[in-house]
Formats: structure tokens, C-alpha cells, sequence
């Protein structure tokens, strides 16, 4: 059975950082952070995204795709120079190594919508390229789109999340922020698309836990336009986010306030303004609450956030030092690679920890 | 000769009866008498095993038992048609029969199965985390307003909210004993939750628990003025009810008495008969004009609810209501209870709430219109465990009417058209009516919903989910057993195994 024919739960290590002042790091930071959780994984799945790694080709969306073999490729590639502009096309470059192996063809492009195309389909930019992204996905078979974001990418195959970083040379890679996540799948679908973390344009999410909301939470996104092919929870969640944030104008926070919505108690016993807030949220928002663990960290061109589920049923740890803000699932992940923060904590279940780059630096 | 087969016997332990009377007297179906000559005797054939004897008799001397008595055996011409031709053959009349189609038909909440967390995922504990039952009803409006300094402004949406996924479903005042209104309604008010009047009216007593109470308006209109609108939290225009979809309503004139006839606004000893269709609605249209005039005489202030019938083409229907302006749909299956309907439609028309939502749930999502409106199920919900199956197929909550009788003492003896309830509900016979006590009944009921409540925590900790919203919808939680491929399809659901 492959991945989206069949219901996946996983467990799973996360770990991520972001500079608030945009200032660089290469991979082999994240990479290091992630290969001491090496148990945490299984091997069947391990990814990584970046953001800040393309700065010449920033205003372009660009696509990281997994294609089966050289027709389908072919197919796709007519199917983006119907709707896009390419600026750039190449193989993405990897780094033999015997641990990671079967890789599909794996191509990046920098695109920009035509502009004929974009104007008849009176989409606004983002949402055509997510409309183009969807029907690759979902109608080409053997091509998947796995990362459209500005100036950011994911990078992702089935391995220990260490042996993928190396193969991907993400230590040859720039970015102010990083996120890592190694996959322990309980089934074998081996397929590299199902490794996270899962994007859409700039949204990047990895996700350890098993949610028990998943069928409400899909049935209600789909409702929107969403397809989740995948049946993973991460998609599921990507998507939530995408929904509340690009489609209703919320906030990265006031999204965390629908996902993990305080207790009903909880709220009754808050200042009426607050009050009147969560009731608002929960009242109109409640298909997209999410139950069952979870800590995830998700990124976007903006910061990075690390959240749990109310109960705080799986572990997450933030760390700060100077201006970088450390998220993992336990805390040695941030001390291998900072042994010196300035404060470590363990955030309550549901608070969202919201990291934000400092724009104007 | 009048061919009035027997279906139950009395049977009297003559060795434990100390003759003291109280069966003779319990029994207003006139069963257990005196005769001439002082001898205790029955009338097996008026009886109807309603148990009030058995279970008052102090002796414990009662039994009723299926009548051993039997018609030549045959499968196709059972006892039953052939009781039933001998009936109509009296009397030239149409059949009558009360409460939810007892016919073997296939149930499909009893070939559903429910999840449960094991390792990869951890099951919650209800006693040690929160577990949250609070629902709200209505549309959802997902138009953020922000306030001059971006926080956003929280808009009030129309809605109900209850502490629980049950309310008790619409019956009349008239169908019931005011007694039987008195508990639902202080039971509603302690559980956080609704009762609805169905096409009664609202008794002046009542409208103290107006925060609490679903006002209906059928086609009768009966009871329907402005301050009978606005005392209820929401409002139900009721098309059709599961027991007799395609149907109008028929209080006969000798239960028109007294306050119901003053509730009801009809002269005394009139009939109040509630025509099939609503008059001013034939068709889609006409539905939004009446939902709009609601809105406008309640000031756009309480929610209203459509409770139809689960008909062949329910999904279609449903979404014309959603477009309607409705904010709530109840849908009532055809295993849905009644104080009287005509036995052949009773039995024989509408389909199983179980099919009904789920295609209605898809409908809405395939339209994108789900978030317009909450869907309240009912039509047999005999346990938590129907009722959590329910949510999980789509519905926000649930509709129980015979469950909460059953609370009150009903046996299910199926008479209630009769008028001679020996348990004091379906009567207004004021030597029976006081045989049901409020108070007790309102906490038999608060018991009854406090215990499905309870049970549903558990089955949702299970599942490892500690809010009752995103079970709603949740199909992945449920599997089914022995069902074909058109019945898995339609309830959106897997089969065991897979």
C-alpha cells in the first residue's frame, strides 16, 4: 500500500531554529540537532526545510518535485510551461550515500505564474500556484510537487533524517531559519513524499503525534478546496494553516487559538474580552480544533512557531539564545548545537511559542 | 362475532394474589375486573403489556405473556396481518399505531463499530483530563472583523449551546401530560440543554423555562402567537416527522380540553388537525419566506431549525434547507417515534436515520456548505452508544424522544393513541396524569442523559479525543460489520479489518 492509499500514524522527533535577525546558518546545524533524537526515528522517512536559501530567485515560487521516471517528468514540465514562467530549471543536487537509496528523479524550478494565465483565471498569485500545485499532485501521477514556497524548500526522502541532510548537502545550503523532523512511521509505505515536512508556498510543518481529530479536521478543509492525498495528519495540518492564515486573514497566533483552543472552563473563567475571543473562535472555527498529541514546529517566511496539543501529550522544548529561538522535541536536540542558551523551558500544552524575524535589520 | 384475537394473556399466580384490588384499579384499559360475583377475572384481549399491573402488584402475583394461544402457523400470513384484516374489517378504519416502527429492519447502528487508541496514540482518561460535551448550534461565520487596533472583534452568531449533544425532541403538549412538559422542561433547564413543545404551544406555566425551550411551529399553526416566538430559545418549523413522513397531525376532540385548548388557541372539544402540508409552503421558496418571517418577528435573534423526515431524496432537501437561511437542520429517521400515525406509514415509509445523515453530511461538504448549518439527528437513539455513532457520522447532536419517555416510565406498549396511558404520559385522563410525579420524572431524566453523557466521555477518551467537535464528522473512527459495499459507500465508512 503506498502513502495516501492507506491512514499512517507515526511517531516522530522535530527540531528547528530560526535567527530573528535573519542572520545565516548552514545545514549541518540542523542536521546535528536532528541525529542525536536518532532514536526517535526509524529510518522510514526524514526531512528538512529552509527558509532564506534562494535570495536571487526570491520573488520566485520555487517547486521541488519527485518524479517516477523521465515520462512523467516530461509530462509535468509541459503541463508548468503551459502556466509558468521558468526561470530556472535544474536536478536538485545530492550526494551519493549507500543509507539513502531508490531515490525518484528529483528536479527544482523557479516559476512565476504567465501573467495571460494568471489574469483569466482571476486567482490572486498564491492561490493559482497552489490551484497548479493541487492538480500536479492530485492528477499526474508519478509527479509530486513537494515544496512551493519563495526563497525557501524542503528537502526530504526515506532515511534517518542525518543520512538525508548529507544527501541533500544541506551544509552546502544558507538559510535564517531551519526546521528537521525524523519519521517513525508505523507501516513501511516507503515513499519519499510522505517523509515531512509538508509544505504549501511558504508554510512548512513537521508534526510528531497521532491526531484523533484527523477525519473532522479533513472532511471540514476539504470543504475548501483541499485535497488530502496523502491521508497525514501533517497535511491535514498544513492545510489548516494555509485555510486560517492566506484564506481568512488570521494570524499565525489567532490560528494556534483555533487548533489548540483552550478548555471550555478555561475560557469561562477568562476577562470578558478574552472571553468573548475564545468563544468567538470556538464557536465558528470548531472543526479545525485538534485533539490527540502533538508537538509540531511550523515554519513560514515570517518566523517560526512550535505548539502542543492541550493536553501536552507529546513533549516539545524551546530554548533561547541571543537572537535565535531553539524548538525540538527534547532538549539535548537544542544542546547539541547550543550548550550555553539563555533560558530553556518547556511550553504549557496549547500555548503556542511564537518566534518572528525582525524585519527592517 | 368480533375476531378479536388476544396478542398478550394475563397470567395471575393464584397462590401469591391476595385478591387486594390494586391491578383492577392500576389498569385503565379496564383488563383486571370484578365480576358479578366478586371473582377476579381479565379481559386479555384489551390488554396491551403496558406492566403498570405487574409492576404495581404488591403480591408480585402478574405476568403478561405472549399470548400461547396460536393462530395456524404461517410465515407469510402471520398472526399479525391476519389480526390486523380482522380489525380493519370491523371498523373500516385506517390503522393506528404510536411510537417507532418495531418491525425487524435492518439497524445499522448496531453493525457499526467505534475506535479506540492502542500505543500509537494515547487514550484519555475522562476521570483525570477534561472532556469536553459542550456543543453550539447554528451557522458558523468565519468573516474575521478586526477593531481599530487589529484585535479581532467577536461577533455574536445566532446559535443554541447546550452542556450536551441531547435534547429532547418535540412532543406536544396534548400528545403528553403537562406533567410529562413539567419534567422535560426543568430537566432541560438543570442539564443546560433544549426541550421542544412540538405543535402544542407553550402552557403559560412554562415560559419560565424559555431559555431552555424550542418552540415549534407546524403546519397546524397551533399555538403559534408573537410572545409564544420570542420564549423560546430557537425556533422549529417542523415539514415532517420520521414516524409518519408525508403526514399531518390529529388531536382528537376529547383530549382538546382545558388548558390544551387554551394553549392550542381552539375551542374545547375541537379536533386540531394539522394539515400534511404547511399551506403557505409548496415548495423550496416558500420555505425561506417563512424562515425569514420567523427571523423578522424574533428580530433576527433566535435560530431556526427545519425538522424534516428522512425521505428518499433527503440529501437534495437538506441542501435546499441550508440555502435556505435555516441554521439548523433536525432530521428524524423512520424508526422516530410518535403518539399516533397510521400503522402502514409508520412502517413503511421514509428510511433510517443512519443513511439519512450520512448522505446528507457528504451532501452539505460536497456543496461546501456544512458550516451553514447544524444538524441535530434523531429517530431511534436508544443508547450513548447510537449517539456517539451518530455524531461521528455528521450530526452536531442528537434529537431523544422515546428514550426520554422511557425515563418517564414508558414501556413502550405502543397505545399512546389510545389515551389511557397507565404511566400517566400519554394522557390527559387527570387520574392517570398524576401518576407521573415532575419532579421525579426531571430527575430520571437528568439522570438518564448525565449517564449517557458520562459513558460518551468514556468512549471518547478512548479514542484519544477530549472535544465532542471533532468527533463530529470523525468516520474514520467508526468501521462497519457485515455491511455491503452500497451500505459501507453510502455511510462514508471502512469495513472491520480494513
Amino acid at each position: 500500500m503506498l502513502e495516501g492509499q492507506v491512514r499512517i500514524p507515526s511517531g516522530c522527533a522535530v527540531s528547528g531554529f530560526i535567527n530573528k535577525d535573519r542572520t545565516l546558518t548552514d545545514g549541518s546545524r540542523i542536521i546535528k540537532s536532528i541525529a542525536c533524537m536518532h532514536d526517535r526515528s526509524n529510518g522510514l522517512g526524514g526531512g528538512f526545510a529552509a527558509y532564506g536559501i534562494y535570495p536571487e530567485y526570491k520573488d520566485y515560487y520555487a517547486l521541488h518535485v519527485f518524479y517516477d521516471n523521465s515520462e512523467v517528468k516530461a509530462e509535468c514540465e509541459k503541463f508548468l510551461d503551459k502556466h509558468f514562467d521558468i526561470v530556472n530549471l535544474s536536478k536538485i543536487p545530492v550526494r551519493k550515500t549507500p543509507k539513502i537509496t531508490d531515490e525518484p528523479l528529483i528536479w527544482r524550478y523557479f516559476v512565476k505564474p504567465l501573467p495571460t494565465k494568471l489574469a483569466s483565471s482571476q486567482l490572486d498569485e498564491k492561490e493559482f500556484t497552489v490551484k497548479c500545485v493541487f492538480k500536479i499532485n492530485s492528477y499526474i501521477d508519478g509527479a509530486y510537487v513537494f515544496s512551493c514556497g519563495k526563497n525557501m524548500g524542503a528537502f526530504k526522502a526515506v532515511g534517518y533524517p542525518e543520512d538525508v541532510g548529507e544527501f541533500y548537502r544541506l551544509d552546502e545550503y544558507e538559510g535564517y531559519s531551519w526546521i528537521a523532523h525524523g519519521r517513525y512511521p508505523t507501516n513501511t509505505p516507503g515513499w519519499w513524499g510522505g517523509a515531512h515536512p509538508f509544505c504549501l508556498l511558504d508554510i512548512a510543518v513537521v508534526h510528531n503525534g497521532e491526531i484523533s481529530s484527523y477525519d473532522a479536521n479533513r472532511r471540514e478543509i476539504e470543504m475548501f478546496g483541499y485535497k488530502c492525498n496523502l491521508q497525514t495528519d501533517t497535511e491535514a495540518i498544513t492545510y489548516i494553516f494555509d485555510y486560517l492564515v492566506r484564506k481568512i486573514g488570521m494570524s499565525y497566533k489567532e490560528a494556534c487559538d483555533v487548533i489548540a483552543a483552550p478548555f471550555w472552563n478555561k475560557i469561562q473563567a477568562m476577562d470578558k474580552a478574552d472571553r468573548d475571543y475564545y468563544n468567538y473562535l470556538r464557536r465558528n472555527f470548531d472543526s479545525l480544533l485538534i485533539t490527540g498529541p502533538f508537538s509540531l514546529i511550523i515554519g513560514h517566511e515570517g518566523g517560526l512557531i512550535g505548539i502542543n496539543d492541550r493536553l501536552k501529550l507529546r513533549s516539545m522544548v524551546v530554548a533561547e539564545k541571543g537572537n535565535t529561538v531553539y524548538m525540538a522535541s527534547e532538549e539535548c536536540a537544542i544542546r547539541a548545537i547550543e550548550s550555553n542558551p539563555d533560558v530553556v523551558y518547556a511550553p504549557k500544552g496549547g500555548q503556542p511559542v511564537i518566534a518572528e524575524v525582525e524585519y527592517g535589520i | 362475532m368480533e375476531y378479536r384475537p388476544a396478542r398478550f394473556e394475563v397470567l395471575r399466580n393464584m397462590d401469591k394474589c391476595n385478591g387486594c384490588n390494586r391491578c383492577v384499579k392500576e389498569c385503565a384499559c379496564g383488563v383486571h375486573y370484578r365480576s358479578d360475583s366478586g371473582k377476579l377475572c381479565t379481559r386479555d384481549y384489551a390488554c396491551v403489556d403496558c406492566q403498570r399491573c405487574v409492576e404495581t402488584c404488591p403480591a408480585g402475583a402478574l405476568k403478561i405473556a405472549l399470548n400461547r394461544n396460536t393462530f395456524h402457523p404461517n410465515d407469510n400470513w402471520s398472526e399479525r396481518y391476519i389480526g390486523e384484516i380482522y380489525k380493519q374489517a370491523a371498523t373500516g378504519g385506517v390503522l393506528l399505531s404510536s411510537m417507532g416502527n418495531p418491525n425487524p429492519m435492518p439497524s445499522y447502528f448496531d453493525r457499526i463499530l467505534i475506535n479506540a487508541s492502542q500505543v500509537t496514540n494515547p487514550p484519555i482518561d475522562p476521570l483525570r483530563e477534561p472532556m469536553e460535551t459542550k456543543i453550539t448550534l447554528g451557522r458558523r461565520d468565519r468573516e474575521i472583523v478586526r477593531d481599530a487596533s487589529g484585535r479581532i472583534a467577536p461577533k455574536l452568531v445566532r446559535g443554541l449551546s447546550a452542556d450536551v449533544p441531547i435534547l429532547f425532541s418535540a412532543m406536544s403538549y396534548g400528545s403528553i401530560s403537562y406533567n410529562a412538559h413539567a419534567a422535560l422542561a426543568m430537566a432541560a433547564k438543570e442539564l443546560n440543554t433544549y426541550y421542544n413543545t412540538g405543535e402544542g404551544g407553550l402552557h403559560k406555566d412554562f415560559y419560565a423555562y424559555g431559555d431552555n425551550t424550542i418552540v415549534q411551529v407546524a403546519s397546524g399553526r397551533f399555538g403559534v402567537h408573537s410572545d409564544y416566538l420570542n420564549a423560546g430559545a430557537a425556533i422549529e418549523i417542523k415539514m415532517g416527522q420520521g414516524a409518519k413522513p408525508g403526514i399531518g397531525g390529529h388531536l382528537p376532540g376529547e383530549k382538546t380540553v382545558g388548558d390544551i385548548s387554551a394553549t392550542r388557541m381552539i375551542p374545547e372539544g375541537s379536533d386540531a388537525i394539522s394539515p400534511a402540508p404547511h399551506h403557505d409552503i409548496y415548495s423550496i421558496e416558500d420555505l425561506r419566506q417563512l424562515v425569514d418571517s420567523l427571523k423578522e418577528a424574533t428580530g433576527h435573534a433566535k435560530p431556526i431549525i427545519v425538522k424534516v423526515a428522512a425521505v428518499h431524496n433527503i440529501a437534495v432537501i437538506a441542501s435546499g434547507i441550508a440555502r435556505s437561511g435555516a441554521d439548523i437542520i433536525a432530521i428524524d429517521g423512520y424508526r422516530g417515534g410518535t403518539g399516533a400515525a397510521p400503522t402502514r406509514i409508520r412502517d413503511n415509509v421514509g428510511i433510517p436515520i443512519e443513511l439519512a445523515l450520512a448522505s446528507v453530511d457528504s451532501r452539505l461538504r460536497q456543496e461546501g456548505i456544512r458550516d451553514r448549518v447544524s444538524l441535530i439527528a434523531g429517530g431511534s437513539i436508544r443508547s450513548s452508544a447510537d449517539m456517539i455513532k451518530a455524531i461521528a457520522l455528521g450530526a452536531d447532536a442528537v434529537y431523544i424522544g422515546t428514550a426520554a419517555l422511557c425515563a418517564l416510565g414508558c414501556h413502550l406498549c405502543r397505545s399512546c393513541q389510545q389515551g389511557k396511558c397507565n404511566w400517566g404520559i400519554a394522557t390527559q385522563n387527570p387520574e392517570l396524569t398524576k401518576r407521573l410525579d415532575p419532579e421525579e420524572g426531571a430527575r430520571r431524566l437528568v439522570n438518564l442523559v448525565s449517564a449517557w453523557t458520562h459513558e460518551a466521555e468514556e468512549i471518547m477518551g478512548g479514542m484519544g479525543i477530549n472535544a465532542i467537535e471533532v468527533l463530529r464528522g470523525n468516520r474514520l473512527m467508526l468501521r462497519g460489520i457485515g455491511l455491503t459495499e452500497t451500505e459501507l459507500r453510502i455511510l462514508g465508512i471502512s469495513h472491520a479489518g480494513e
